[in-house]
């Protein structure tokens, strides 16, 4: 067992744990993320992509709407390239209560989230597609946020500052010794290898995991996992963030982001935070949710469906609670005062929009328990790829191409990736993994799922890393099975029509069933 | 844009079955491609922010749309991209004034038609064509037609009508009035000839080349100023017919499908408007087509332009020459002779447009023919410019074959001049 030395083991690879590392690391502590599987493979990688405003919690939860919009303003300014400036509205459809409009008012300006009344017809006009019988609209600061660039920035930055990652790799206990976490055991989960950590200080980043891992030190830490359904559209229906104006509930709100555009959200409570399962009544239910905001819904291209699993914190326990109730601000926990253990921090709940805050309160605590004091910078420092100040846009990728759009082979024509790209991620990321790959370009993520680019990612993989047949078969195979999980849900009209022609493709050109593996 | 085209892209399979009907993507690297512009590009487009200006390099020609088996809209996502694109980048500047002027037949016609000697003088000397690339961006070696020094329109205002018991109206179109209107004389000839009365009201443009320059608002103008002159007779149930395969398109299905025009006016006209080939197979199945052809011993490569697939009717012309004796028709297969309107008239669009025309242009050289046919002005004017063959409407030859042109059209026209200037 080889054995690796640490002031910070930060545990979790999602927005959370990548900004400790990275604030962690710009304090100067020597520091050591670990990821179970992939980066952003989690709760992370699993949302819609909305930047918070703050608007949604303005009435329910008015202290995460304070973070929100505080943290919304500050990531504006040091993660722009993650950003898409969308906008935000909240409307009020005839299935709302005119009056909540002006709870929602009181509760913007209460919390200090900017928010203007707008005419319907303006609205409309900006938004052709949304429901014409809108009673009222407000605008709100909401946005877009790339989830798997934004955690890319920051272990980028936070390598930078001298840290050290270790994906696929998971924590198997944690060492204990005289009320205090001294480390812990990782295990490579391809090849197997244990690995040995001593560390100063352990933060739990591990987001709705957070309870297993509190476990192996004998704390207990309640975590509500609720399960969140969400359907990316083959294109975006719409340009801004729509919310409907009224308590938040299922399937009430539509995420422009990129390519496509993503309804959100159902809440299911479940035990397991690894249950992934979307079931038909919560298809349809955002499916029915969908046309109240924009006629149509049901008509237009479904893309791909999947489910992320909230960390909903719980200080005490509660049985048949409505996970939706629970506080969507974050908890920090210090093991040594809660629970006499020390060495030990967990930081879970709240949002990928805090995740930088929460990260900052995170890293205070592992000074408080190291007797040092060292301030943050997260909120002033640019990360990596947004030292420009400038926030994303649409048409990045297609501006890019000009004006010899053809002067290069384009492996994934729905996502614009080119070869070179996809050469360099290759070389970046040391994976066999096409799905590690997909983080980080966004390759097959488009209309055809992969249907014409995985075949050809695949025959680059093989050359670029010398990889033998069975290996490079298993990559194709694992990345189509991959996206089989959320195709199946979502198999009706073009997608499906979609789905046969891969199918074709696959099964009858290929005859993927067969390959040696 | 028009969400149902937008949505269109919703459709698309990535088949790649328009790529490989891609006139202009195979000669330029400029253009990536009808599905590239078309529903992949479009995913990444905001109102307001163009950021692939290579659309603009969309000839619009149609095919991609025509043989997309999914039903995607692609030119016509194309189109309207383009036309935000020159929205967003406004008026001013060399390529905007160039797009706005070209765009205009109907006003370059009426300017030019008085003093047609001095404007196709100037239209010829090299001189001036250099002037005209470098300072407006007009290609100096485009082909342009000739004014006729005359319009259709006077010819027809003088022109008496038959009494008959069957009415048809005719659409002619700029380039009829202004350049060719010895065409639709053969036209009113043919369709007298076949027991109809033709009625030929005022009209202008039809706005396509101003929709294909990406003008919408003033492409929208010119349309419903024409279906309001046609929709009178339209809703009579009286049919039109046109001659120029592009024009009649814009009527049929464009103005619709691209510009968004739900007028009344407009469906009234569209349900109504046949292509003249069209028109006369509808006449012949009905066996009310005059069949009386005399012999013409000609070759004729014929050409059916890109815009004719979009009428979803065929190849009427072919069946039409089947029925005169000894003519011969070579039906070619190149899918677009390049000129898509104004495109190839463009200084940066010259060299596509004619690698685009090559293969088209080398099979009619290489029949030798008389003449070529087509049913699309600008595609004659640029399969003479291209193949140095002389090119007429599928009309012209039934007219000949019908015997009407004895004595010859050139000595009727002039016969026709002179009893007009004994009239005034």
């Amino acid at each position: 067992m080889s054995s690796l030395q640490t002031d910070v083991l930060v545990i979790g690879g999602g927005s959370t744990g990548s900004g400790v590392a990275r604030d962690a690391a710009m304090r100067g502590f020597s520091t050591l993320l670990v990821e179970r599987r992939d980066l952003a493979d989690g709760t992370t990688g699993r949302f819609h992509g909305l930047l918070h405003s703050g608007g949604r919690y303005a009435v329910k939860d008015p202290p995460a709407a304070i973070e929100c919009i505080k943290e919304n303003l500050i990531l504006r300014k040091v993660a722009p390239d993650c950003i898409e400036d969308t906008g935000g509205v909240f409307v009020v459809t005839p299935w709302d209560d005119p009056a909540f409009g002006d709870r929602f008012l009181a509760g913007c300006k209460n919390t200090g989230v900017p928010v203007h009344e707008v005419s319907v017809g303006d609205t409309l006009r900006r938004e052709p597609r949304l429901h014409p019988g809108i009673k009222r609209a407000f605008t709100v600061p909401d946005a877009a946020i790339d989830p798997w660039k934004l955690v890319w920035s920051n272990v980028r930055s936070a390598q930078e500052h001298g840290a050290r990652m270790l994906t696929y790799h998971r924590v198997l206990s944690l060492d204990v010794d005289g009320g205090k976490v001294m480390g812990a055991v990782l295990q490579d989960v391809r090849s197997g290898d244990e690995v040995r950590v001593r560390a100063e200080v352990v933060v739990n980043a591990a987001g709705a995991w957070a309870g297993q891992i509190a476990s192996m030190a004998g704390c207990e830490v309640q975590i509500l996992p609720g399960k969140g359904v969400m359907i990316a559209m083959n294109h975006r229906l719409v340009q801004t963030v729509l919310n409907r104006c009224k308590l938040p509930g299922d399937g009430d709100i539509i995420v422009p982001i990129r390519t496509t555009c993503v309804i959100g959200t159902t809440d299911v409570h479940v035990t397991d935070p690894d249950t992934s399962e979307i079931t038909k009544h919560e298809v349809d239910f955002m499916l029915d949710e969908g046309e109240k905001l924009v006629p149509g819904f049901r008509q237009a291209r479904a893309l791909h469906a999947w489910a992320g699993v909230r960390p909903l914190f719980q200080e005490t326990r509660a049985k048949d609670i409505e996970t939706r109730d629970v506080t969507r601000s974050h908890a920090l926990l210090d093991h040594k005062k809660r629970d006499g253990v020390g060495g030990f921090v967990t930081i879970t709940g709240g949002k990928t929009t805090t995740y930088r805050f929460m990260a900052e309160v995170a890293v205070d605590a592992v000074c408080e328990q190291l007797g040092v004091q060292r301030p943050c910078s997260t909120a002033k420092e640019r990360l990596p790829g947004s030292e420009r100040g400038a926030t994303y846009q649409l048409g990045a990728r297609l501006g890019a191409r000009e004006p010899l759009p053809q002067s290069e082979e384009i492996i994934c024509e729905c996502e614009l990736v080119t070869r070179s790209h996809l050469d360099a991620a290759i070389a970046r990321r040391e994976t066999d993994s096409i799905d590690d790959i997909r983080r980080l370009l966004r390759i097959g993520m488009g209309p055809c799922q992969g249907g014409f680019c995985i075949y050809r990612a695949t025959a680059l993989l093989h050359a670029d890393r010398h990889l033998d047949y069975a290996t490079a078969n298993h990559s194709l195979l694992d990345f189509l099975e991959e996206r089989w999980k959320g195709l199946h849900p979502i198999l009706y009209g073009d997608q499906l029509r979609q789905t046969r022609l891969d199918d074709w493709i696959f099964q009858g050109l290929f005859d993927v069933r067969h390959l040696p593996r | 844009m028009t969400e149902a085209v937008r949505d269109s892209l919703d459709r698309c399979v990535k088949c790649t079955i328009c790529e490989s009907f891609r006139p202009f993507s195979k000669v330029t690297p400029l253009f990536p491609g009808p599905k590239y512009v078309g529903p992949q590009a479009e995913r990444y487009r905001d109102a307001g922010m163009s950021a692939d200006h290579s659309v603009d390099y969309c000839s619009g020609c149609g095919i991609c749309t025509q043989v997309c088996p999914q039903g995607v809209k692609i030119a016509e996502i194309n189109s309207q991209a383009r036309a935000a694109m020159w929205e967003e980048q406004g008026q001013i500047g060399q390529v905007q004034l160039r797009n706005q002027l070209i765009a205009r037949p109907s006003v370059i016609g009426k300017l030019g038609t008085p003093v047609a000697p001095l404007a196709n003088w100037a239209l010829g000397n090299r001189t001036l064509r250099g002037l005209a690339h470098n300072l407006i961006g007009i290609h100096r070696d485009a082909a342009m037609p000739k004014f006729a020094g005359r319009t259709f329109q006077r010819w027809a205002r003088r022109h008496a009508r038959r009494a008959a018991d069957k009415t048809v109206v005719y659409f002619h179109g700029c380039g009829t009035n202004y350049y060719e209107p010895a065409a639709g004389e053969m036209l009113v000839a043919v369709l007298e000839h076949n027991g109809f009365n033709v009625i030929i009201p005022p009209q202008d443009c039809c706005g396509l080349p101003l929709q294909s320059n990406g003008r919408f608002p003033a492409a929208r103008g010119y349309v419903r100023r024409l279906v309001a002159n046609l929709a009178p007779y339209a809703r009579e149930g009286i049919p039109i017919v046109a001659n120029s395969t592009s024009c009649g398109l814009m009527l049929k299905r464009e103005a619709h499908e691209i510009l968004g025009i739900e007028d009344e006016d407009l469906q009234v006209v569209s349900k109504q408007l046949f292509d003249v080939c069209e028109f006369l197979l509808f006449l012949h199945e009905k066996g009310e087509l005059r069949t009386d052809f005399q012999p013409l011993p000609l070759e004729v490569p014929y050409h059916a332009p890109c815009q004719q697939r979009g009428h979803g009717i065929g190849k009427p012309a072919l069946d039409l020459f089947a029925l005169v004796p000894e003519l011969r028709v070579i039906e070619l297969n190149i899918d677009c002779c390049g000129i898509a309107g104004t495109y190839g008239l463009k200084k940066e669009k010259y060299d596509i447009s004619m690698a685009v025309g090559e293969p088209l242009f080398r099979q009619i050289r290489e029949a030798k023919p008389e003449v070529a046919a087509c049913g699309s002005e600008t595609c004659r004017w640029q399969i003479e410019h291209g193949s140095g063959i002389h090119a007429v409407h599928p009309i012209e030859l039934l007219y000949r074959a019908y015997g009407l042109d004895s004595p010859s059209p050139a000595l009727r026209e002039r016969v026709g001049e002179r009893v007009e200037k004994e009239r005034l």
